[in-house]
């Protein structure tokens, strides 16, 4: 019997997974994907830890001031504290397993400042920190012989009077549908941004499968209205250009090249100066030329082989044009500190959960932090949590049966409404009416369109009859599942009437001391209910 | 109007909005528009991710990163199994990693300077999309080869100052490694992270030298001379 399996193979994953093997458990990582392709390679800026060096003047009570003020009071303290307090180990780990981090001119780890710090924070490797933390995390897993199961796409949680049995899952491969007992599951499988298809600079693999499945077996899910957007994205692919652009002393300027934000206001801020200032007819650029090709090839070599590659444009000598672009959510599986869900040996973490970390809104730097710092000790709280006098019955649940009839039936379905065009549709809906201006009106018009689509799916489908490596299948579920998620995130919205960090309402500007909490949604009898707690 | 060819299957063009010519984009376009089949990886679009490496007119390409033109032809990846269309067997990656010992093995406590981090930074920069994998001519004659992703990885870890275990590691690249690499330098035209793989090679040549060891196909070959033979082995590393 499998110990620990976890579903995901990113950063949070991949901690989880080195912290629970070191236990000397059985350890099984599931992923869709192969490991390196996960959405932690995409992280680019760094990771916020506090150091011990000569001259600093950052504390951990500063790097916890910055992380409440993100937060906007609905984060939680004591994970906060927590994440916090432990920076400086966590780096050190880091270093220790093998990161290469970039150093300065005393031998210490290199770093950076990112919005919303009030120092220089993240510690970083140039701009490909998460890549260097993802495959170095890889190699130790390898080395600590934790067994993969790539390419395997979760379909539903197993679960018995309230505790995780394990999962069902789709073989991409094969087709085939198969059940995996676990004494305990780590679901880390990211967040959900890839609903705004077309607007998002995430992966195509992030459709959020883990939380609409957590849904599914009364899970609770908090936050989902808060939707990070990243301010500068390359206008038309939406391709990243990392905070360390402005972090270096970017600057962000109009088509008459007048700056008109603070580059290092916190994200929503700065997005929204930006969306703004598109909306009213103008451009937005960002312009690195003051600083010099040895300076940009120096610190960011990724950021000016992108703008080359994808705009043909150099970074140390042209306007980069940009714009806004859903990045990261900060919502999810509710969970406490350690990772633990409303299901007994299910726990979640990383961008799939909402622990409290970020609250209402992520600073920059702290998604890395906190990958590591709860994948740790998610992945040493399973391993603790297991009762070994416990009897694991090794059966076929009925849930295996269920989902090989699910599948099945996807087969067989009419397929007159193409889903790659409602998915389309979908994406520029949640930007245009989901983004970063809100308002009941237009949200309760996306709900309108959530519930015809809904009601459609049944006569969407799929034209690939293959069993082998079949995309078109695999494409149909995570947009199912995203469709699913949909109307937690536009309920949860409408029902926040205020602004508060990343969700702006422009019928309700101002924050409301009555909205200090968290919104929480359960999903009864098919029916989404939301509550603030 | 334009014609691509994609795993032997001709595509038209002209329907493609905004006259994009990104691959990974027409891929996409293709799949929606004109063939929900047709079946390819992808991820982050931006060139990290590693997953969306094909060949277009035999050349091993990120698609997310490459730009067609009318004519063009699309492949899989060579040297292993393909699953359909576009998307190839990846398992003996995982295997070639393990083999090679390409982890951190006994952390040392040496000062790290910038030098030293820049010294691995180029190759730590790997995405793993297997383009050298494909590229290489070893694997027609030994598929146990353990080829240059694995050993620019093996060489990442040789040079960090952190390691203080380097013998485990050249002692792993002996067999089916360093040696059976040709020097054709073929990695290195396709890495899309511009990682000189050929020189990590010869550099693992060289520490394997220091260590004692010597090239196999040297000391098959019992002439007595070496002057003006070129069998790939150069201990200075030119």
């Amino acid at each position: 019997m499998i110990d620990v399996l976890i579903i995901g193979s990113g950063g949070a994953g991949l901690s989880a997974a080195l912290e629970s093997k070191q236990c000397g458990k059985k350890v099984v990582v599931l992923s869709k994907t192969y490991p390196t392709q996960s959405q932690t390679c995409q992280a680019q800026g760094g990771i916020n830890g506090v150091l011990q060096k000569e001259n600093s003047t950052d504390t951990k009570e500063l790097h916890r001031k910055d992380t409440l003020q993100s937060a906007h009071e609905i984060g939680d303290i004591d994970t906060i504290n927590y994440m916090c307090e432990n920076s400086t180990q966590t780096i050190q780990w880091l270093d220790d397993i093998g990161v290469p981090f970039s150093r300065d001119e005393n031998n210490n780890i290199a770093q950076r400042r990112l919005g919303g710090a009030s120092n220089s924070r993240a510690c970083y490797s140039s701009d490909y920190t998460g890549l260097k933390v993802l495959h170095t995390f890889y190699d130790n897993c390898i080395k600590n012989n934790i067994e993969f199961i790539d390419e395997h796409m979760l379909l539903n949680f197993i679960v018995e009077d309230e505790v995780i049995k394990g999962i069902t899952c789709l073989d991409i491969k094969t087709t085939e549908v198969k059940q995996i007992l676990a004494k305990s599951v780590i679901v880390a499988t990211g967040g959900y941004a890839g609903l705004y298809n077309g607007y998002t600079t995430n992966s195509t693999a992030s459709t959020g499968d883990s939380i609409t499945a957590a849904l599914r077996v009364g899970c609770a899910v908090s936050n989902m209205e808060y939707i990070q957007f990243h301010p500068t994205s390359l206008k038309g692919s939406c391709i990243l250009i990392s905070e360390s652009a402005r972090g270096e002393g970017g600057y962000l300027v109009t088509k008459d090249e007048e700056r008109f934000v603070d580059e290092l206001a916190a994200r929503d801020v700065v997005a929204r100066a930006i969306l703004e200032k598109i909306e009213s007819g103008d451009e937005v650029f960002l312009d690195l030329r003051h600083l010099g090709i040895e300076k940009i090839k120096e610190t960011m070599p990724q950021e000016y082989d992108l703008a080359l590659e994808f705009c043909h444009l150099k970074l140390d000598q042209d306007l980069i044009p940009i714009m806004p672009a859903a990045h990261y959510t900060m919502g999810g599986i509710k969970t406490n500190m350690y990772g633990e869900t409303n299901i007994k040996n299910l726990y979640a973490v990383g961008e799939c959960s909402s622990n409290g970390v970020h609250g209402a809104n992520r600073l920059g730097g702290n998604s890395l932090l906190e990958i590591v710092t709860f994948g740790k000790l998610v992945g040493k709280t399973a391993i603790e949590n297991i009762d070994e006098k416990a009897q694991f019955v090794v059966k076929e649940y009925e849930k295996l049966a269920e989902d090989k009839e699910y599948i099945n039936n996807l087969f067989e379905l009419p397929n007159t409404i193409d889903f790659y065009d409602i998915k389309k549709d979908m994406g520029k809906l949640f930007y245009n009416k989901v983004g970063l201006f809100r308002e009941e009106e237009k949200l309760k018009e996306v709900l309108e369109d959530i519930k015809i689509w809904e009601k459609q799916r049944s006569q969407m489908g799929i034209s690939d009859k293959s069993k082998v490596y079949n995309t078109n299948l695999k494409e149909f579920i995570e947009f199912s599942n995203k469709l699913e998620l949909s109307e937690a995130i536009v309920v949860s919205a409408i029902h926040r009437k205020e602004s508060r960090g990343a969700h702006y309402r422009i019928d309700f500007k101002e924050e409301n001391e009555k909205f200090a909490c968290e919104t929480l949604v359960v999903k009864k009898d098919e029916n989404i209910i939301v509550e603030l707690s | 109007m334009a014609t691509i060819t994609i795993c032997e299957k001709e595509y038209s063009l002209d329907s493609i909005e905004n006259k994009v010519d990104n691959l990974l984009q027409i891929l996409n376009h293709v799949k929606a528009t004109q063939n929900h089949s047709l079946a390819f990886r992808s991820g982050c679009r931006s060139g990290v991710c590693g997953s969306c490496a094909v060949r277009v007119n035999g050349v091993e390409k990120l698609a997310c990163k490459s730009h067609i033109k009318d004519g063009d032809i699309v492949e899989p990846l060579k040297n292993t199994e393909v699953i359909k269309d576009l998307v190839v067997d990846l398992s003996a990656q995982e295997k070639f990693l393990r083999e090679s010992k390409a982890s951190l093995d006994t952390k040392g406590d040496e000062p790290i300077t910038i030098q030293d981090e820049k010294n691995i930074d180029l190759q730590s920069n790997c995405i793993l999309c297997n383009s050298c994998f494909s590229s290489c001519p070893v694997y027609e004659v030994n598929p146990n080869f353990k080829g240059p992703f694995a050993l620019t990885r093996t060489y990442r870890y040789v040079n960090d100052k952190k390691e203080s275990n380097i013998k485990d590691k050249i002692d792993a690249v002996q067999t089916d490694g360093v040696w059976d690499c040709t020097l054709c330098g073929n990695c290195n035209m396709v890495c899309p992270e511009h990682i000189d793989i050929k020189n990590d090679i010869m550099m693992l040549r060289n520490k394997s030298a220091q260590l004692g060891y010597t090239d196999p196909n040297m000391a098959n070959f019992d002439s007595g001379f070496d002057a003006g033979m070129d069998f790939g082995f150069n201990p200075n590393g030119f």
